[in-house]
């Protein structure tokens, strides 16, 4: 995905947006948000009054309340659109992304022909050349190539896909910049992930979310209730000899239901998409986004996503009687043939030690044994020497199972503190230890305490010994571990934090992790990952980084608190807008009532008009904050609860009083009523 | 507002807390099926004999709508039990003075009341009423219908405290449990301490008594029929009457009043209810009485912390309870104290406030805390005329009753009332702390929503609907006494007491017609069973749930915020729904008696 993003009120989104807002006026599309839709009849029951004679009330003051209705819903209807328009310009650009293609289908017989994208099928195969568009999602089955995905990930350095492994699967509409590799399809026409991302972002198969349906439940129910008291109101002004128009009445009604938070309702619960799409994570529901909110457990992978991804050599700790430069040369030699991520740093930190780096080229005569997970071994034999290289009980057997104790304690002492020794050895002779350390990411430790103070747990999981676990799981500031895991371990792990009624978020790239990532109430599966991993998790990270999960809770926890300060801040207004209201209905039949009047303002006409402007006038001024959403704080749950009450709750019983008496000395100003 | 007074208030909440506790402890051992009481060694055996007779098998546990099944299946029978009573009372025993029969309407709205825990009376006990009606007909349902509102409370709470199940409890076990082991013994000990306030209980006829003054007074004449005589002008006929004797009624009445009030139920044994100097002997009678009012619903907050393992949480409902019941008496209390200005400018002394309607053993202070509690909760019981209170302070009254009875509330019906805004509450803000709402654990989802709505969607409609109606139709207008704004206030009073089952009065309003009788019956029966089935619905759905563990993440249902918060919600649901109407009733009157000279 173009990791373009629009800013708040970008032309391109705004004026599609204001059309949009009117074509929503369809009661047919309106009848899904009941608040709004109340708000519609109120408006077109006000504009049938501008026809029936008026009675006493001035006609210019029954249009500008019919106008201001009309605009209470429009506004409505404009927050959505304006939400759903940024969704709509991100797709735009992966339409454009996603140009007609042509395909090398691969006949079983081994015959190339040339067909066009759209006609594959899952479990076809074609051969992609450096330069071409790959045709369809697919799993590379033959070859390796640097692949450009920045149509996707907006990401422009290129990326190695190739055949096995977790790197196998391919993107539709991402380009092959060098090499050929061969790729089975996986996905139809239609159901492609550029496809399915297209149709997210765009908000087109948007449901709401169980969250959203409870509470327009409840905003459902205020607006009965408001209904009634409306309605009861006209036989009561009637029993005291007021009678109130039906305009004045629903005019109130309209500024009495909750119609800021019905409003905007629909424009918070897509934003929160979008803002994880911002974050180049493509949630596949907004239930997801949702599920990211509640979650108070998080499995993180050790490697990757808590530490660097490899351990690195940081000291020599030679055997008595060996200098430390014969072991740095030693460790050299013997790692040269170890190209794992360790081995090379191995190789790096002897260079310190005036030991310039060596190629394998360098050495004819040497015969070099290269790393093995069965022998857990490198080395080199040369001129007669043999230099070993591995882990401790590794190098013990192949000595013959002793090692100096000096050398032991080393081991000891290391291994306690979370770092990972390997033994160098020469032919008989034990020349000291390497000290591999696993460097722990910077900064984790105080977002863990962030989310210590949130509620939420976080758990390391890695395939290393308890001892090891439990010193980096201390640096790094997780609440708990899961030593040597093994894949199904994950799932367990998962289903016993769920039977404890916690919700689990996890990240994963593998085919392994796919059960535990289905299993996990929220599954990040990395881009990078196998097609399986993709298809069992419900968000997919573009950027493939594991310490996105982070954010994504973030982002979640944001969207519910959004929406529930909205709802707090608009259900707040009302009390407002009865003191302006009321005592303006009542104080032609009972002046004595004057005295309600607190905002003091200036006729009862104004009252009624600055109360409806106001009522109209907050959905747009709220839609800013709908659309970023409330500034996140990652404190408990009493601490926020007691702020937001404060700002929302608090402020949305004053906030009103203030704009009503400021619109009402406008309003008077110009003469407007 | 003087320093007796404050003294009084002190001693009423210090006695008040004294009390919560052990009668909460005592209610989880009730309220559970095993628990053990001290008076086990005597009422175990009756509560063996009972469940023999309905059966060992109906004692089992009970899903949601098995539990509702049988609430409303005994609260039917119990209604036309006593429909059937008095309608026959001329045929029953314990009839002394011969009182015939109530006419349909009147036994049908009295049944309807008394089943529902409300105890309207649009009839006086001492002028229809035979002795076996009321102790057999009424006070039965004092008794069952106080035990089948901690009944529901009970299965509420238990549907919180309880995990992944879909029972509970049993109905016909917390019935028997609760009126053997709470309700009559707290009774037979509560009777004894009225009889010796000098409160009377015995089975004789009226007494008449020779007047030491007697005095002459204009009555209307009535024909042979008894209908009154008109003259051309449409007014009635007046004579002369010389009055000499005066009847005293009598009755077994310690039995009644003890459960009248610890049941919240408030129905008098006579007219004029807890102003009446035998239902109302001595100073310390009507402190207990009141005391004894908020006992139990006060206890209900402390069982609810213990069940759910979070005793915070208890206090923190009892706070929020609290600290609206002081508003409202503090508030009922100056408006009272103030007098009416209106007299005050014609130079009658205002220092000891409006004391129209009040009875002088009591005067200000405790009849407006008494007017506080008793519409606080569902009792209705009074010791003042509330229709004769200022426009503020009589505003008081009805509020209290348009909050949903949730302030300490009915026994029971408080505080599954209370728990019914913990949810809205919880939800309304518990967004903003970032997750979806939970309450104690469990998340609160659309199901919850739609039924904790419609208990109070429900009785908001038909308060409202039931209001306007009567206002705008003849035969409403018909029982007024009063014009005006108070008119409204009198009818607005009647539907809200009997919509929130509290049965209290705001009088002036005749309400013993054949439509009264019957919508306010409706009205009773709305209020009560249409709060108790989304209520039990909410119980099976809560009991269905798991909880999540607590952490500083989840939703604090303590402390002070969230008793403000919860405050908050029920002071906002009742004034968003009432203040249009209490604007056109006691607000407008107000300002019409303060800024001209307008009285009604």
């Amino acid at each position: 995905m173009a990791r373009k993003t629009h800013s708040l009120f970008d032309r391109s989104i705004l004026f599609p947006a204001i059309r949009e807002s009117l074509l929503k006026l369809n009661p047919v599309h309106m009848i899904g948000n009941p608040v709004m839709f109340v708000a519609l009849v109120g408006a077109f029951v006000t504009t049938c009054e501008l026809f029936v004679p008026s009675r006493g009330e001035s006609i210019w003051f029954l249009l500008q309340i019919t106008a201001w209705l009309w605009f209470t819903v429009i506004f409505a209807n404009f927050a959505e659109a304006m939400a759903e328009g940024r969704g709509k310009a991100q797709a735009e650009t992966l339409r454009k992304a996603r140009t007609q293609t042509t395909a090398n289908l691969k006949e079983p017989n081994g015959a190339i022909r040339q067909v066009l994208a759209e006609s594959l099928r899952k479990g076809d195969t074609v051969v992609v050349k450096a330069g071409e568009i790959i045709p369809a999602d697919g799993e590379v089955i033959q070859g390796a190539a640097s692949v450009d995905e920045s149509a996707i990930t907006g990401e422009s350095a290129p990326v190695i896909r190739e055949a096995g492994g977790d790197r196998s699967a391919v993107t539709g509409g991402t380009r092959v910049l060098s090499d050929e590799i061969i790729v089975s399809v996986t996905a139809n026409p239609g159901e492609s992930f550029m496809d399915h991302m297209i149709a997210l972002v765009e908000g087109a198969k948007r449901q709401k979310t169980p969250n959203e349906i409870a509470l327009t439940i409840l905003l459902a129910a205020l607006t009965i209730i408001f209904l009634i008291v409306i309605m009861t109101l006209k036989p009561f002004g009637a029993y005291s000899g007021a009678a109130f128009s039906t305009t004045v009445l629903v005019a109130l009604l309209v500024c009495l239901i909750p119609t800021t938070i019905g409003g905007l309702l629909s424009a918070i619960g897509i934003a929160g998409i979008d803002r994880m799409i911002q974050n180049n994570v493509l949630a596949m529901s907004g239930r997801a986004v949702e599920a990211a909110g509640d979650v108070d457990v998080l499995l993180l992978d050790k490697t990757g996503t808590i530490t660097l991804g490899n351990r690195q050599a940081v000291e020599f700790v030679p055997a008595p009687g060996v200098t430390v430069e014969e072991l740095a040369n030693a460790a050299q030699l013997s790692s040269l043939a170890d190209e794992t991520p360790e081995g090379r740093s191995i190789v790096i930190l002897a260079k310190q030690f005036g030991i310039r780096e060596r190629e394998l080229s360098d050495f004819e005569k040497a015969e070099f044994i290269p790393f093995s997970a069965r022998t857990r071994m490198s080395g080199v034999d040369l001129n007669g020497e043999r230099y070993r290289k591995g882990a401790a009980d590794a190098v013990r057997d192949y000595l013959g199972g002793k090692l100096p104790p000096e050398v032991d304690s080393t081991i000891e002492r290391l291994g306690s503190s979370g770092a990972t020794p390997l033994v160098v050895a020469s032919r008989e002779k034990v020349l000291g230890v390497i000290h591999l350390k696993d460097i722990v990411k910077g900064g984790l430790p105080d977002r863990f305490e962030r989310f210590r103070a949130m509620g939420i747990r976080t758990i390391m999981i890695t395939g290393d010994n308890p001892l090891t676990a439990a010193a980096i799981a201390r640096e790094a500031g997780v609440d708990d571990f899961l030593a040597e895991a093994k894949p199904e371990d994950k799932l367990d792990l998962i289903r016993r934090e769920q039977s404890a009624g916690h919700l689990v978020a996890m990240t994963g790239d593998g085919t392994n992790d796919a059960p535990a990532l289905a299993q996990a109430d929220v599954g990040v599966a990395m881009n990078t990952g196998t097609q399986a991993a993709k298809e069992a998790g419900n968000m997919v990270d573009l950027d493939s980084n594991p310490t996105k999960l982070i954010e994504v809770v973030e982002i979640g926890k944001q969207l519910l608190m959004t929406r529930g300060a909205l709802t707090t801040f608009s259900v707040a207004n009302d009390v407002a807008k009865y003191f302006a209201i009321i005592p303006a209905m009542l104080v032609g039949t009972f002046p004595q009532i004057y005295a309600l009047n607190v905002m003091q303002l200036a006729s009862p006409q104004s009252a009624i008009l600055s109360a409806v402007i106001f009522n109209a006038l907050i959905i747009v001024a709220l839609i800013p904050l709908a659309l970023k959403g409330i500034r996140f704080r990652p404190y408990g749950a009493a601490v926020i609860l007691r702020r937001n009450l404060v700002i929302y709750g608090l402020g949305g019983i004053i906030a009103p009083f203030i704009g009503i008496k400021l619109i009402d000395l406008l309003v008077k100003a110009i003469g407007l009523a | 507002m003087n320093l007796m007074g404050w003294i009084q208030l002190a001693v009423f909440i210090i006695a008040l807390l004294a009390v919560t506790k052990p009668l909460g402890v005592y209610l989880t051992h009730v309220l559970d099926q095993d628990g053990r009481t001290w008076l086990d060694p005597v009422l175990k055996p009756v509560e063996r004999f009972t469940y023999a007779i309905i059966g060992r098998e109906s004692t089992t546990e009970q899903d949601w709508k098995s539990y509702a099944l049988s609430v409303l299946v005994f609260s039917a029978a119990g209604l036309l039990f006593t429909y059937a009573i008095l309608r026959l009372q001329e045929y029953l025993p314990l009839n002394p003075q011969h009182f015939g029969p109530l006419s349909p309407d009147l036994a049908f709205n009295t049944a309807t009341s008394f089943t529902t825990n409300t105890n309207w009376q649009n009839y006086a006990g001492e002028t229809s009423m035979s002795y076996f009606s009321q102790m057999v007909g009424l006070a039965f349902h004092n008794f069952v219908s106080a035990a089948i509102g901690i009944a529901v409370a009970a299965a509420l709470v238990r549907g919180i405290a309880s995990q992944k199940t879909k029972n509970l409890g049993n109905f016909w076990v917390d019935l028997t449990r609760v009126s053997l082991y709470l309700l009559l013994p707290l009774c037979i000990l509560y009777a004894v301490f009225l009889i010796s306030q000098g409160m009377i209980q015995n089975f004789k006829p009226y007494d008449t008594a020779q007047l030491i003054e007697p005095y002459s007074a204009q009555v209307a004449q009535k024909d042979s029929s008894g209908q009154v005589i008109k003259d051309a002008q449409g007014s009635s006929v007046m004579m002369e009457q010389r009055v000499e004797t005066q009847s005293i009624a009598q009755g077994p009445m310690a039995s009644q009043v003890a459960i009248k009030m610890l049941g919240t139920n408030g129905g008098g044994f006579f007219n004029a209810n807890g102003a009446h100097p035998f239902e109302n002997p001595t100073p310390l009678s009507n402190f207990i009485q009141m005391l004894s009012i908020f006992a139990i619903p006060s206890a209900l907050t402390y069982y609810l912390g213990r069940m759910v393992k979070n005793q915070k949480h208890g206090w923190s409902v009892w706070s929020a309870m609290f600290i609206m019941f002081l508003v409202g008496a503090l508030v009922c209390w100056w408006a009272e104290s103030q007098g009416n200005p209106r007299l005050s400018a014609l130079g009658v002394d205002s220092s000891f406030g409006n004391m129209e309607g009040k009875e002088v053993r009591f005067g200000i202070f405790n009849s407006a805390l008494w007017a506080t509690v008793t519409t606080d909760t569902s009792c209705g019981a009074v010791n003042s005329m509330h229709d004769s209170f200022t426009p503020l302070g009589g505003m008081v009254p009805l509020f209290n009753m348009h909050l949903g009875e949730v302030v300490f509330g009915g026994v029971g019906s408080g505080l599954y009332g209370m728990l019914i805004f913990v949810v809205l509450a919880i939800f309304l803000a518990g967004l903003m702390v970032g997750r979806t709402p939970e309450y104690l654990g469990k998340k609160i989802e659309s199901y919850d929503i739609k039924v904790a709505a419609l208990a109070i969607l429900i009785p908001s409609i038909a308060l409202l609907g039931f209001t306007a109606v009567a206002a705008a139709s003849e035969w409403g207008l018909k029982g007024l006494n009063n014009s005006g704004p108070h008119g409204l206030s009198e009818i607005l009073y009647a539907f809200t007491s009997a919509i929130n089952n509290n049965g209290s009065a705001f009088a002036g309003l005749s309400a013993n017609t054949p439509l009264y009788n019957t919508s306010l019956a409706l009205a009773m029966l709305i209020g009560r069973f249409f709060v108790i089935i989304p209520v039990l619905a909410l119980a099976g759905n809560l009991a269905g749930k798991k909880a999540a563990p607590m952490s500083s993440g989840s939703f604090p249902v303590s402390g002070i915020t969230f008793t403000l918060l919860l405050v908050g919600a029920v002071l906002l649901v009742g004034a968003l729904t009432f203040l249009p109407v209490l604007s056109l009733s006691p607000v407008v009157e107000h300002f019409l008696m303060v800024n001209s000279t307008q009285l009604f």
